[in-house]
């Protein structure tokens, strides 16, 4: 387009925020690009004094990061705003929470300074999964989940935009095991019966190992295979202790950061 | 024996077992529901239930104006309900045959066998095959004739049911025209028949509808053919049933302020926009236009109308651009102080308008401005139809090529690159020199646009449609173009683009084959006959026939050829077969109030290329419209203006209240 943008350029950002949401229920069918525009949406519809990008094409200012795959729920999804009018946070929350629709909830925002502040994105090193296997009793998981950590590797394959794709599905797991409660009933179908839930904690790797993969290795290394389909939702994602396995919250040290 | 009202049903949410399948199929969101401003009323609240459908996949159907009405109006209702439901992809109908999970609705998840009402709304006859699925699916018999007490009754509407005649034996009725006030009534009559304890069944329901003279009832006709197939007549088959069902029309647009609420959904969907419908109908009179033709006459809502619908839908949907919706948009009488008082309201707001639809003679240059003073520019579409002077003085399209090469000159000049030329291939008594006449146009186009920018860097595209004759139009009578005719015309077309090389890179050309509109025209004018054949298209497999990578010609021709095996027609004749004045049409007893006589003198004009003026500004040149269906034109100017608003900073104290305290 040959044709220059008329007017002055937006106005600057005045303010970052760091977003803390989740995406739960039947939303988590919803796509990163479905979330996206649900999102962008609900900014204009809370009259949110959104930055924009200056250019042809001007688009409010958000960086997404690490979002969780279509069909997992998750409790911990993370996005950074600028906006170009201050806001005060917790009544921003709750403009945005009210404007998505049910199932995305909209948990915290933290500001951050405006230059400087250390990379959200860099600090989402891990994340930690539960999966509910309905029909599958605990003894059969723990039987595929020992099989799974004392492999050195378990290479899986998975169709990906670039075809497909081979890589090991082992490595990057910091922690599978099986939770000692049983649970109280499948979550998805009607009939009663057992359900184990796998809590599994992974690290960030390029390509992603999503928790289907290690379904997958699951199934090839240990026979594990569910009746029903799985449910799977994000517990947390955060810096990685390498040495307790433990992930931690990415916006605890923003908290007071500004203002306050 | 009183007979109860309703049948108990189980209409239990199939949530549950679908969302077993949802992790299995392409973009599961599509099925969830829960879109904003959607609607979910509790069943045994209300006792008349309405299942709406758009027979086509979710991503076509969601934004479809007509439903996103009828949905809204009907749930207004305290006593009435209304769900949505869209054609499953195959991989979902795959998965829902295996696991025996019924048509659901979206919003409840209901079976779809459950509602009262099935209404099914036709943009297009290629949502057919789509609509045997649904009912295939919902595990409601395919023929009316089978269907019990405890089945929906299937109704049709859109521009497709003023011939409703290929799918009368799948349908129970059709209703043409306007839909808002006809849903309402057509509710009031079943729940008085069900009030009453739905004596009679259905055939008595049927009855009660078919009298209100509105609603056309299939079965209540009886069709005979002459033994050189064409039809002898079609007769009521029983006492009280009219001759013939009037279209419906809603005179004030701005007593129905619809959809007040429009939906938003999560998935992507083909309009990613908000739509206010500006005005309805369109008397410019070009004769190819089914839809100009059947929505007559002109009825404009009103500029503070259309400003307060805006200004409530964004509000409701956040969306960022708004398409001031209706068939040629810059008609409007009061076009300019619109989008002039748009855009100032929404000034620094990044919202965008445009104008769908917009004649190349009534654009002017400040319009598109103002249109995107506020957002993004796509690119300008003119549509002139007709490659020469003398076709568009045959179909009715009063554009000189003075006119659009002034009109595209204003663009390149005010900064625009890309202008996309719209035209139709096989109007009647075309020939190859009308189409090549296109290359000329669009060089001319390009040669203008060079010289008033100084640039080479500037394109033109040239989209070409097929043209398919319509019922209800001056053209229902000609025969169509064939497909390898259309083929080896638009092949000259493309050589003569290609072969100039001073222009081969600016000028874009995109078109389709002929084969597609064979099948439009098959179904479009075709009759009682042509049901089998839709039928024998759906056991072999197809569905979503809009779509070219579902869509199979061979399919049809050999559905074609088995069905109409034992009559004395085929595709041919359907399609390529100039009728004359005195057949029968399989349409006319269905009333679009446009005089038949006025149609052929039409038609005859074309052929002299003779141009009949609009209405709106000479005057009236007896259609048969208004006095046959008792309407008026309604259009401005109304002189009023759009003052700011400063409902939108409002919601924005909200967010700043306790910040920004310098
Ligand atoms: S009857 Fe006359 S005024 Fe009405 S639409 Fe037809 S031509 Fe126009």
């Amino acid at each position: 387009m040959a044709r220059k943008p008329e007017g002055p350029p937006p106005p600057p950002a005045v303010q970052r925020l760091r977003m803390h949401y989740a995406k739960r229920g039947r939303l988590r069918f919803s796509s990163h690009r479905d979330f996206q525009r649900a999102f962008e949406r609900a900014l204009r519809r809370a009259a949110v004094p959104m930055a924009y990008s200056a250019g042809f094409s001007p688009h409010p200012k958000v960086s997404y990061a690490g979002a969780a795959p279509t069909g997992t729920g998750s409790e911990a999804e993370y996005l950074e705003i600028a906006l170009a009018q201050a806001c005060d946070p917790e009544q921003l929350r709750r403009a945005i929470d009210e404007s998505l629709p049910p199932d995305l909830d909209v948990i915290e925002i933290v500001e951050v300074p405006v230059n400087g502040a250390p990379s959200l994105a860099d600090r989402l090193q891990a994340s930690v999964w539960a999966l509910r296997l309905p029909g599958v009793a605990y003894d059969e998981a723990a039987r595929a989940v020992g099989a799974f950590l004392a492999a050195p590797a378990v290479e899986v394959s998975r169709m990906t935009k670039n075809g497909l794709r081979t890589f090991d599905a082992r490595g990057p797991v910091v922690a599978l095991e099986v939770a000692d409660t049983p649970g109280d009933g499948p979550a998805t179908g009607e009939q009663p019966g057992p359900c184990a839930i796998l809590r599994l904690v992974v690290r960030h790797v390029t390509p992603a190992v999503r928790p289907d993969d290690v379904l997958t290795g699951l199934r090839q290394i240990g026979a594990l295979a569910p009746p029903e389909t799985p449910a799977v939702t994000r517990l947390a994602q955060g810096p990685l202790d390498e040495s307790s396995g433990a992930v931690s919250d990415p916006l605890a040290p923003d908290r007071g950061d500004v203002g306050a | 024996m009183p007979v109860d009202t309703s049948p108990p049903r189980d209409v239990r949410s199939l949530f549950p077992r679908l969302e077993a399948l949802l992790p299995h199929v392409q973009k599961p969101i599509q099925y969830v529901g829960g879109e904003l401003n959607s609607t979910v009323k509790d069943w045994d609240a209300t006792d008349v239930r309405w299942a709406l459908m758009y027979p086509d996949a979710y991503e076509v159907g969601v934004p479809n104006q007509g439903v996103m009405i009828l949905y809204e109006v009907l749930n207004e209702q305290p006593d009435t309900l209304a769900e949505r439901t869209y054609s499953v992809w195959p991989d979902m109908e795959a998965l829902m045959r295996e696991h025996g999970l019924p048509q659901f609705t979206v919003d409840a998840h209901r079976p779809v066998s459950a509602f009262d009402v099935l209404g099914l709304s036709f943009a297009t006859e290629l949502g057919y095959t789509n609509m045997l699925l649904a009912l295939d699916l919902a595990g409601i018999p395919f023929n009316s004739a089978d269907r019990t007490m405890d089945h929906p009754i299937v109704i049709a509407g859109g521009h497709s049911a003023f011939n409703p005649e290929p799918i009368a034996d799948f349908i129970d009725c059709a209703v043409l025209g306007d839909g808002e006030q006809a849903v309402l009534e057509i509710t009031d009559v079943i729940r008085a028949w069900k009030a009453e304890g739905r004596h009679g069944g259905r055939d008595e329901l049927l009855m009660r509808l078919a009298r209100t003279g509105g609603v056309y009832v299939p079965r209540f006709y009886d069709v005979d053919y002459l033994p050189d197939g064409r039809i002898q007549r079609v007769v009521p088959n029983r006492p009280g049933v009219p001759w013939r069902v009037s279209k419906h029309t809603v005179m004030d647009l701005d007593e129905w302020p619809y959809p007040k609420q429009p939906l938003v959904p999560l998935a992507e969907s083909v309009h990613e926009r908000m739509s206010v419908e500006i005005f309805r109908g369109c008397t410019r009179g070009c004769r190819f236009c089914q839809a100009g033709m059947i929505t007559r006459p002109v009825r404009e809502r009103s500029i503070t109308g259309v400003g307060e619908m805006v200004e409530r839908g964004l509000q409701a949907t956040g969306f960022e651009e708004v398409g001031l919706l209706s068939l040629s948009s810059a008609d409007h009488s009061e076009i300019a102080p619109m989008t002039k008082g748009l855009a100032d309201r929404y000034e620094g707001t990044q919202t965008s308008l445009s104008l769908p639809s917009t004649r190349v003679d009534a654009f002017n240059i400040d319009l598109a401005n103002e249109l995107t003073r506020n957002g993004r520019r796509s690119g300008l579409t003119f549509a002139p139809e007709g490659g020469s002077e003398r076709i568009r003085k045959v179909i009715n399209k009063m554009v000189t090529e003075d006119d659009l090469i002034r009109t595209v000159t204003a663009a390149y000049s005010a900064g625009w690159r890309q202008v996309k030329l719209y035209f139709m291939c096989g109007l009647p008594t075309e020939t190859d020199e009308d189409v090549l006449q296109i290359a000329e146009l669009a060089k001319k186009v390009i040669t203008t646009g060079r010289e008033v920018t100084g640039s080479r860097d500037i394109r033109c595209t040239v989209s070409i449609g097929g043209f398919v004759p319509k019922p209800h139009t001056p053209f229902q009578w000609v025969g169509q173009l064939g497909h390898e005719a259309t083929d080896a015309r638009l092949a000259k077309l493309r050589d003569a683009v290609r072969s100039d090389r001073q222009f081969a890179k600016a000028i874009g050309f995109r078109y389709h084959d002929g084969k597609p509109g064979i099948v439009e025209g098959l179904l479009s004018r075709g009759d009682r006959r042509v049901g089998k054949v839709i039928k024998a298209v759906y056991d072999a497999g197809g569905r979503f026939d809009g779509w070219s990578e579902y869509f199979s010609f061979d399919r049809w021709m050999t559905a074609a050829d088995q069905a109409l095996a034992d009559e004395p027609v085929d595709v041919d004749w359907y399609t390529t077969r100039d009728r004359d004045n005195n057949e029968v049409l399989p349409w006319d007893h269905l009333d679009s109030g446009l005089d038949r006589d006025w149609l052929w003198e039409d038609w005859q004009d074309a052929l002299t290329g003779t141009e009949v003026d609009d209405c709106r500004w000479t005057p009236c040149f007896d259609c048969g419209v208004c006095p046959q269906m008792g309407t008026e034109i309604q259009a401005g100017p109304t002189g009023a203006t759009l003052l700011p608003l400063t409902v939108l900073n409002s919601a924005r104290d909200r967010v700043l209240s306790t910040a920004d305290a310098e």
